[in-house]
C-alpha cells in the first residue's frame, strides 16, 4: 500500500508506535519551549544522528525538509531583516528539527501498525460514544476509495481533455463527485448485503 | 438528527465519511497552480475537499470526514498535495491550517444546516466563513508562532492566497448545490 | 425459494414495478429487459436492498420487510461494478469482511479464503491490493466475497456488463458451476442458453416468462 514507511530492523523500528508518538509529543513540546540557539543546534544534530541509527540515510532526512525549503528561505530572510541572524537561524533550525523528529516516527512505523494503535486507543473513547469498529471500517473504506477515486479522476480528466477542459476544476470535480456518490450508495448496499451490522 | 445521534451512524453515513476523506486525498492529485514563481507554495485543490465535505455532508459527517483524513495523514500516508504526509507536516508551518480542517468543515456544515434554503450567495458566504475565515484564524497564528513571524507578517504572506481561496469557495458552492439537487437524500 | 406477492414499487410518483407476482423456484433464472424496465430494482427486492411499496417478498417464508438481516444471509448479491462491491483494500481482507460480520472463526475464515481463491485460480492474489486487479479478477473476487458467506441463493445484477468476452465466459463458467440457485439480471443473451427460465420485464410488468428458446425471440422482437 502507499506508505511513507522505510523498512528496517532498527531499535526505532521495533519500538512500540504508542511510545514513539508519546516521545514525539514530548520532544516537540521541549523544542517549542526552548529559546536557546545552542540547545536547538544540539537538538537538531542529535535528531539527525538518530537517522543512521534508524537505518535511514541523510538523503532521506533531507527529503523530509525539502518540500519546505522555500518557506525556510522566506522565514530566514524575513527574520534576518527584522530581527537579526541569531533569531533567523533559531527559527529555521527549530522548524527543521521538529520536522525531522516527526518524520522519524513516520519513516520507522508502518501505517497499518499506526492505525492499529489508533483504533486501540479509540477504545478509551467508548464512553463518549465512539465505536472503534465503525472507525476501523471508515479507515478501510477510505483506503479502498482513494485509488478508485484517483482512477475516476484520471478517466474524467481524459474525457474532459477531449473537450479542452481538463484543467477546469469544476468540469472534473462535478462528474467525479457524482460518480463517487453513486459508488458510495452501491458500496453501502454491498456492505449491508454482506451482513454488516451498523 | 436526534434519532441519528441516538442510533449512531448508519452504514451509509460511514461510507460517506470515508468517501469525502478519500475525495480530499484525491483532490491532492489535481495539478497544483504555481504562482509567484517558486517563492510561495502552490495553490492546491485540496481545501476544496474541506468545503465540499462541510457543505454536502453537514457538520457532523463533514467534520468527521476531515478528521479521518487528517488522522490518515498523521499515521504517515502521503495524502497531502505533493505526496506529503506524516507528523512532520502537521507540526510544520501549515500545521495550523491542516489541523483546522475538521473544524472548518464542521462549521460550514453547521451554518448550512441552520439555513437549508439559503441562496447561492448565502451558501457561498457560509462556505467562506468556515473555509477562509476560520481556516486563516487558525492557520495564521500557528504560522506566526512556529516561524516567530508575528501576525502582521504572516498575514501579509497569506494575502497571496485569498484570490485562490475565493475561487474555491465559488467552486465548492456550485458543486455542493449541484450535488444536493442530484441527490436530495444525501 | 423466493416468492413475490402483488409487489409494486414507486419512487415518488414514478411507478417502477407494477403488481408483480412470481414464484422463483428454478435453479437458473434470468431476468432481462431494457434499460429502465425495472429489472435492477426487481433484483434489489430479492434480498431486501429495496422494499416494495405494496405487497411482500418472501424468501423461504421470511419477509424481506421484517427479517431483512436473515434474508441477506440467505441471498447473496453480486453488483454490476465490482469496484462498488469490494469493501476492503486487500483481497483477503475483503473476502474476510462478510465472514467476520457473520461470526465465522479465524480458522474458518482462513480455510474458506484459501479454498475459494484456489477454486478460481486466484491464490497468488491473496495479499494483492484490490484496485490493482483486472476487471475479470475483480468480479471473481466480488463473487467470491459473496460465496464464502454460503448463501442459499445468489442474485447477480448484470455481473458481466463491464467485462470483455473472455472474462464474460470465465464468469459464466463460474456461475454455471455453482451449487446454489442463481438469479441473474442481464443484457447478455449469450449467457442464457442453459438457463431454466427467463423472465422479460417491460415497463414494470412481466412481458414474457418461460424457457429461453421461447422467450428470447419474443424479447428480441420487443427490442426491435
Amino acid at each position: 500500500m502507499l506508505d511513507l514507511y522505510s523498512p528496517g530492523h532498527s531499535p526505532l523500528h521495533r519500538m512500540r508506535p504508542s511510545l514513539k508518538m508519546g516521545a514525539l509529543m514530548v520532544g516537540a513540546t521541549l523544542l517549542m519551549i526552548n529559546q536557546s540557539l545552542p540547545i536547538t543546534v544540539a537538538a537538531a544534530l542529535a535528531i539527525l544522528a538518530l537517522y543512521p541509527l534508524a537505518q535511514l540515510t541523510l538523503k532521506q532526512a533531507f527529503a523530509q525538509v525539502r518540500p519546505l525549503l522555500w518557506i525556510f528561505v522566506l522565514f530566514f530572510a524575513v527574520q534576518w531583516y527584522f530581527s537579526g541572524l541569531t533569531l533567523a537561524t533559531y527559527v529555521v533550525l527549530r522548524l527543521a528539527a521538529l520536522i525531522l523528529l516527526a518524520s522519524l516516527v513516520t519513516l520507522t512505523t508502518r501505517s497499518s501498525d499506526m492505525i492499529d494503535t489508533m483504533t486501540r486507543a479509540l477504545r478509551l473513547l467508548r464512553p463518549l460514544g465512539v465505536n472503534p469498529a465503525k472507525v476501523s471500517l471508515a479507515i478501510s473504506l477510505a483506503l479502498r476509495f482513494i485509488p478508485v477515486l484517483a482512477q475516476i479522476m484520471t478517466e474524467v480528466r481524459e474525457a474532459q481533455k477531449a473537450r479542452g477542459l481538463e484543467r477546469s476544476v469544476i468540469a472534473v470535480a462535478m462528474p467525479m463527485a457524482i460518480r463517487a456518490i453513486k459508488m458510495a450508495d452501491d458500496i453501502s448496499d454491498a456492505i449491508d448485503s454482506r451482513g454488516y451490522r451498523s | 438528527m436526534d434519532t441519528a445521534l441516538k442510533q449512531g451512524f448508519a452504514t451509509k453515513d460511514i461510507v460517506y465519511i470515508a468517501l469525502f476523506a478519500a475525495l480530499t486525498a484525491a483532490l491532492g492529485l489535481m495539478p497544483p497552480i504555481h504562482f509567484a514563481g517558486a517563492a510561495l507554495p502552490p495553490i492546491t485543490a485540496q481545501s476544496l475537499g474541506v468545503m465540499l465535505a462541510g457543505a454536502v455532508l453537514g457538520s457532523k459527517r463533514g467534520g468527521l470526514a476531515l478528521l479521518l483524513f487528517i488522522a490518515l495523514v498523521a499515521v504517515g500516508l502521503p495524502l497531502l498535495s505533493g505526496g506529503r504526509g506524516g507528523f512532520g507536516v502537521l507540526v510544520g508551518t501549515s500545521g495550523g491550517f491542516l489541523l483546522a480542517w475538521p473544524f472548518c468543515a464542521a462549521l460550514i456544515g453547521w451554518l448550512i444546516e441552520r439555513d437549508s434554503d439559503a441562496s447561492a450567495v448565502k451558501t457561498g458566504i457560509y462556505v467562506a466563513i468556515g473555509g477562509i475565515a476560520l481556516m486563516y484564524a487558525a492557520g495564521i497564528p500557528w504560522m506566526a508562532f512556529i516561524g516567530k513571524l508575528g501576525l502582521t507578517k504572516s498575514l501579509t504572506i497569506m494575502v497571496a492566497y485569498i484570490p485562490g481561496d475565493l475561487v474555491k469557495v465559488v467552486l465548492a458552492t456550485i458543486i455542493a448545490r449541484g450535488l444536493r439537487r442530484a441527490f436530495p437524500t444525501l | 425459494m423466493i416468492e413475490l406477492q402483488n409487489v409494486s414499487l414507486s419512487y415518488g410518483d414514478r411507478e417502477v414495478l407494477r403488481d408483480l407476482s412470481l414464484r422463483l423456484t428454478e435453479r437458473r433464472i434470468a431476468i432481462i429487459g431494457a434499460n429502465g424496465s425495472g429489472k435492477s430494482t426487481l433484483a434489489r427486492l430479492l434480498n431486501g436492498l429495496a422494499l416494495p411499496s405494496t405487497g411482500d417478498v418472501l424468501v423461504d417464508g421470511l419477509n424481506t420487510r421484517k427479517q431483512g438481516r436473515d434474508v441477506r444471509r440467505k441471498v447473496g448479491f453480486v453488483f454490476q461494478n465490482p469496484d462498488n462491491q469490494i469493501v476492503m483494500p486487500i483481497v483477503e481482507e475483503d473476502l474476510a469482511f462478510g465472514m467476520k460480520n457473520c461470526g465465522f472463526s479465524k480458522a474458518e475464515i482462513a480455510a474458506k479464503t484459501a479454498e475459494i481463491l484456489a477454486r478460481y485460480d486466484l491464490s497468488d492474489l491473496r495479499e494483492h491490493p484490490a484496485h490493482l486487479l483486472s476487471g475479470g479478477q475483480k468480479q471473481l473476487i466480488a463473487i467470491s466475497g459473496v460465496l464464502v458467506m454460503e448463501p442459499d441463493i445468489v442474485v447477480m445484477d448484470e455481473p458481466t456488463t463491464l467485462l470483455d468476452l473472455r472474462n464474460k465466459r470465465r464468469i459464466a463458467r463460474a456461475v454455471a458451476a455453482l451449487d446454489q440457485q442463481v438469479i441473474t439480471v442481464t443484457h447478455d443473451l449469450d449467457l442464457l442458453t442453459d438457463y431454466d427460465r427467463v423472465i422479460v420485464i417491460d415497463e414494470g410488468r412481466v412481458f414474457a416468462d418461460g424457457l429461453p428458446a421461447e422467450v428470447i425471440p419474443a424479447y428480441q422482437e420487443l427490442m426491435a
